[in-house]
């Protein structure tokens, strides 16, 4: 479903991708991980437009979307978190999703309906999914760091992505709410089949939920393979688990 | 459950000040039934600015350069052609949305600070071609003694057409803040990059709503002619447009109906302080100077806080 080949993005001097390779099954569940600096973040931002790559190509669906920018991949099917909670802080939590409902539904435009008659049952049903409900009504500033997170997770499901990427979903959570936020994680992953493709440093939880693993280093791509075959691998004893 | 009936005494409230705007005009002398008049249109244009300032976070430096382009357009229409009076009416706000249209799409390109200081460049250079042609526009002294519509020409009468076009392009503008349009638009302005993931083509958005401002900026001043029955360069003066970017961020730029006491706060000081002193910028700079310190969220916001509309920060402290 998606494809990277040989991916190569530098800022000034400083080479963050040298040469990433990834690959997401339709419907699976897909870790990167990587210690701080691999460049995890940047290829995610690479693979949702936010920037560019300098080489390589990036291909969704059969279609190189390397230059399309960030808005149209979004309306392609592919949906993304940020790794700091990127929310409307001022808008309440339900508005925060109603506008990506809205956005997929091709009704960001509409000027004279009132906006509280539209996409209101599909923004109720994805933050029950998430268990925002009772929190609808608030501005989303106010809301606990965990729960922004949430919520962030729940502005992208409003796109109705077919792939949804999450840069480090559970950073700066208490070990609680990142159980809860995995479970959230597989329970889309497997009762709506959706394509995951997330980022996380935590080992334990990567190798507990993913099906297949990435691995970078310093900006390179050093296998991808299953949860098994990656623990086994020299390689990545070596550079990254430090076990070697 | 409070806010519903908040909501309640609000429609009230409204529906009472109405009241008592339409019967004014028979029970006060005329200086202040022209004041009134002269505070319905500065709100109207200082509401038309909020919509890109307060709910889409642009920085509109030069919203009066948009007025003045509806204000000559119209007086022009009035005083050079033979056209019916309707198409001059029209020719204002259409023409300020233009002019709107075409500044915002160069502006639209940049960002934050440096969309609001290519706005001032490029609202000045209409100034300057205002201030300049002497032979369409009057140059620096105007244009003078517009002859309205024998309906409108008596003041009370420009004062209820006033009140009811204001009142209707408010309800309009109230309509578009409520819409998904106006809850897109604010997303944009709380995080125009989280925007763009969603897939929201968020300078075209940007630039429908500085033409929607625009043109209620246009409306604003075709009602500024049929009130004075003349129009001068000072309109399209950036000095105009930074008093009515002060006047949204008194009143309250984050909330829909703030800019209205913002004008009236505005234009009361400036008419009454402006019989006692000269200084009246200076008196404008003490309350830019306390608004940043004391009312960071506009006289309006702070009122809605008190009364417990929005239900701030409480969630974080309950937890």
């Amino acid at each position: 479903m998606l494809h990277l080949e040989n991916i190569y993005k530098s800022f000034d001097n400083f080479i963050a991708v040298n040469g990433a390779n990834l690959t997401v099954k339709k419907g699976e569940l897909v870790a990167v991980i990587g210690p701080n600096g691999a460049g995890k973040t940047t290829i995610f931002n690479l693979i949702t437009g936010q920037l560019k790559p300098d080489n390589g190509r990036v291909v969704f669906k059969d279609e190189d979307i390397n230059k399309l920018s960030a808005y149209q991949i979004c309306r392609r099917g592919i949906a993304r978190s940020f790794q700091i909670a990127n929310i409307f802080p001022r808008l309440t939590v339900f508005k925060n999703v109603q506008v990506s409902v809205l956005s997929q539904e091709g009704k960001s435009k509409t000027l004279f309906y009132p906006a509280k008659k539209i996409a209101v049952e599909k923004t109720n049903s994805i933050l029950e999914s998430v268990g925002l409900t009772d929190k609808a009504e608030y501005p989303a500033a106010s809301l606990a760091h965990g729960d922004q997170r949430v919520l962030e997770i729940a502005i992208a499901l409003g796109n109705k992505p077919e792939l949804l990427i999450l840069d480090e979903p559970t950073a700066g959570m208490s070990p609680d709410e990142t159980s809860a936020t995995m479970k959230l994680i597989k329970d889309l992953s497997e009762s709506q089949g959706l394509t995951i493709l997330f980022c996380e440093h935590d080992m334990e939880v990567v190798f507990n939920v993913a099906q297949s693993i990435m691995v970078m280093h310093q900006g390179e791509t050093i296998i991808q393979g299953s949860p098994e075959e990656v623990r086994n691998s020299k390689d990545v004893q070596e550079c990254y688990l430090g076990v070697g | 459950m409070s806010r519903n009936i908040l909501s309640q005494k609000t429609y009230w409230f409204i529906a009472f000040l109405l009241i008592i705007l339409f019967i004014l005009p028979g029970a006060i002398p005329r200086f202040y039934t022209y004041i009134l008049a002269i505070i319905f249109v500065t709100s109207l244009l200082v509401m038309s600015l909020n919509i890109v300032v307060g709910h889409g976070g642009l920085f509109q430096f030069h919203h009066g350069a948009f007025y003045g382009v509806g204000a000559y357009t119209f007086a022009l229409f009035l005083t050079k052609t033979s056209l019916p009076v309707w198409i001059a009416f029209l020719s204002g706000p259409v023409f300020a949305a233009i002019a709107g249209m075409i500044i915002g799409m160069f502006c639209v390109r940049l960002t934050r600070l440096y969309f609001g200081m290519l706005q001032i460049s490029l609202g000045s250079l209409l100034w300057a071609i205002t201030f300049r042609w002497y032979s369409l526009t009057g140059g620096d002294d105007g244009i003078h003694g517009i002859v309205m519509p024998p309906l409108i020409s008596s003041l009370n009468n420009a004062y209820y057409f006033i009140l009811i076009l204001t009142i209707l392009s408010i309800i309009v503008m109230y309509l578009i803040f409520k819409s998904p349009f106006g809850t897109t638009l604010q997303a944009i302005r709380d995080n125009p990059e989280r925007c763009e993931a969603i897939g929201i083509n968020v300078r075209r958005h940007q630039l429908v709503a500085i033409i929607i401002a625009t043109f209620f900026a246009g409306i604003a001043g075709v009602l500024f002619v049929v009130l004075e029955g003349s129009v001068f360069p000072d309109l399209l003066f950036w000095v105009f447009s930074l008093e009515i970017f002060i006047m949204c961020l008194l009143g309250g730029w984050f909330t829909f109906a703030g800019p209205i006491i913002g004008a009236a706060v505005m234009v009361s000081l400036r008419t009454f302080v402006g019989i006692y002193t000269e200084y009246w910028t200076l008196i404008l700079g003490v309350i830019l100077i306390l608004l940043i310190f004391f009312l960071p969220e506009g006289l309006w916001g702070y009122l809605m806080e008190k009364l417990g509309e929005h239900p701030k920060q409480s969630l974080k402290e309950g937890n």
